[in-house]
């Protein structure tokens, strides 16, 4: 055991200007045990960044998702997990048993055959965004005018929101999204907005139940009508910037390697390489555990890192290269355990078919500013763009 | 090599059929199945890859 709290460093570790992850990364993962970290609140926390010690971690029965528990990490000013009392449905902040209920009943919309059937529909979407896109005179900013849009029109579709509905779901979620050009207030309200709009959407599907996600959910009597308003926000928002900022970062780091540009391995390669969502997997310890030779005791609050994880040179070599010839299905970009990315899949075939698409379509893309000028973001849960200035 | 899959246990993230289609499946309720359980010996480092990336380490193999 290992005494590191004479050494505690401030967390988080991301700063405007430098490389995501961030260098002291890597230092880190060096060191014996785990490190004792503050987060802006003052909060005390681990911070767990060996690409084993995570998968250890967010496999362990005795680690909690739940924020209603002692010690839950808040890190960032958004993308906090509210609790069942805040947001019932929320399942992400759900241990098992309470968990799997949701999970079981949902996980059969997002399985490997069922995406399959959708890749129709995401070609369909894509090749629509790629019209708008080309509607305008040569210019666009790629992440409002594209990388949120084919998410969001593809989750609508898959869960039955109504035509007529998806320009406004797509405006509400762009604003909580919006971290530079929004208020907390302006955020509040947009979830206000959505969390009456989807329980209007709820009262009508168990009224006309369609083929559709939500008809069908609720079709199944295992979630509450009160808990299925919690789940749809839920499924609207983790999938909408995650695959945002992977669609933005990725076209970014394809122009800089366009000898890529075709290959099926790239999608996986950008999620382990880019770790966008570093900070989401946050966790609480509900009995005493040793992770990684260090004894985390119950209450206390864990970091499991995904990009130190993605970027430990034991599980990948030359882990800041990026390179789609390895394997690099082993990363936790998509978490870990019971909570891996219920949309993973669907993530993957938006992914796939977002890139062949576009730099089929759009063969003269360019970036119009400088990659170091990019407004990266350093201030939400997710590290992404804020923007992505494009030219053809 | 025989490999067994337990359903009590898999999450459905459908890893282990991505990495190894040609041994496993997702059925209606996205929960693993075999369509085989004594996979030959060339589809043997797929099958330790796909154990190794179930998130829920549903997948083990046994050497009888």
């Amino acid at each position: 055991m290992t005494d590191v709290r004479s050494n505690v460093v401030d967390f988080p570790l991301r700063r405007r200007g430098a490389p995501f992850p961030p260098r002291e990364y890597d230092g880190l993962r060096e060191r014996e045990g785990l490190v004792r970290a503050h987060l802006p609140s003052g909060q005390p926390v681990w911070l767990v960044s060996r690409h084993e010690d995570v998968r250890a971690l967010l496999t362990d029965p005795r680690i909690s998702a739940n924020p209603a528990n002692a010690g839950f990490p808040k890190v960032a000013r958004t993308g906090g997990v509210p609790t069942q009392e805040e947001i019932p449905g929320w399942f992400v902040g759900l241990d098992p048993p309470e968990h799997d209920r949701f999970r079981k009943v949902l996980i059969p919309e997002f399985s490997v055959p069922r995406i399959r059937r959708w890749r129709p529909t995401i070609q369909r979407t894509v090749h629509e965004c790629v019209d708008e896109l080309l509607a305008s005179d040569g210019a666009a900013d790629l992440v409002a005018d594209f990388a949120l849009p084919v998410p969001s029109r593809i989750i609508c579709t898959i869960l039955g929101v109504p035509h007529a509905d998806r320009d406004f779901f797509e405006s509400r979620t762009q604003t909580l999204v919006d971290l530079a050009g929004t208020t907390e207030a302006e955020r509040a309200e947009a979830v206000r907005q959505l969390l009456r709009h989807i329980n209007r959407l709820i009262a009508i599907k168990r009224k006309w139940p369609a083929d559709d996600l939500i008809s069908r959910i609720l079709g199944t009597g295992v979630v509450s009508e009160e808990e299925m308003s919690g789940v749809v926000m839920l499924l609207l928002i983790a999938g909408h910037e995650t695959t945002a900022n992977n669609i933005a970062l990725g076209v970014v780091t394809l122009l800089s390697n366009p000898q890529w540009i075709g290959d099926d391995r790239i999608v996986d390669e950008l999620v382990r390489f880019h770790s966008v969502a570093d900070l989401v997997a946050m966790r609480t310890a509900v009995a005493d555990i040793e992770i990684g030779g260090q004894l985390i005791r119950a209450g206390e609050g864990v970091m499991p890192l995904i990009a130190a994880a993605n970027h430990d040179s034991c599980a990948f070599e030359h882990p800041r290269d990026f390179d789609p010839g390895r394997s690099a299905r082993g990363h936790v970009g998509f978490g870990f355990g019971v909570h891996q990315c219920l949309g993973q899949n669907l993530v993957r075939a938006e992914m796939e078919c977002v890139y062949r698409t576009l730099f089929e379509r759009v063969p003269n893309l360019h970036l119009t500013r400088p990659v170091a000028e990019l407004p990266f973001k350093y201030d939400g849960t997710l590290f992404g763009l804020h923007s992505l200035p494009v030219g053809w | 090599m025989r490999i067994s899959a337990n359903t009590g246990r898999c999450v459905g993230a459908g890893q282990c059929v991505l990495q190894a289609p040609e041994v496993f499946d997702q059925d209606e309720d996205a929960m693993v199945t075999l369509h085989t359980d004594r996979p030959g010996e060339a589809a043997r480092a797929a099958v330790s890859e796909a154990a190794n990336l179930c998130p829920a380490g549903a997948i083990t193999i046994h050497e009888d």
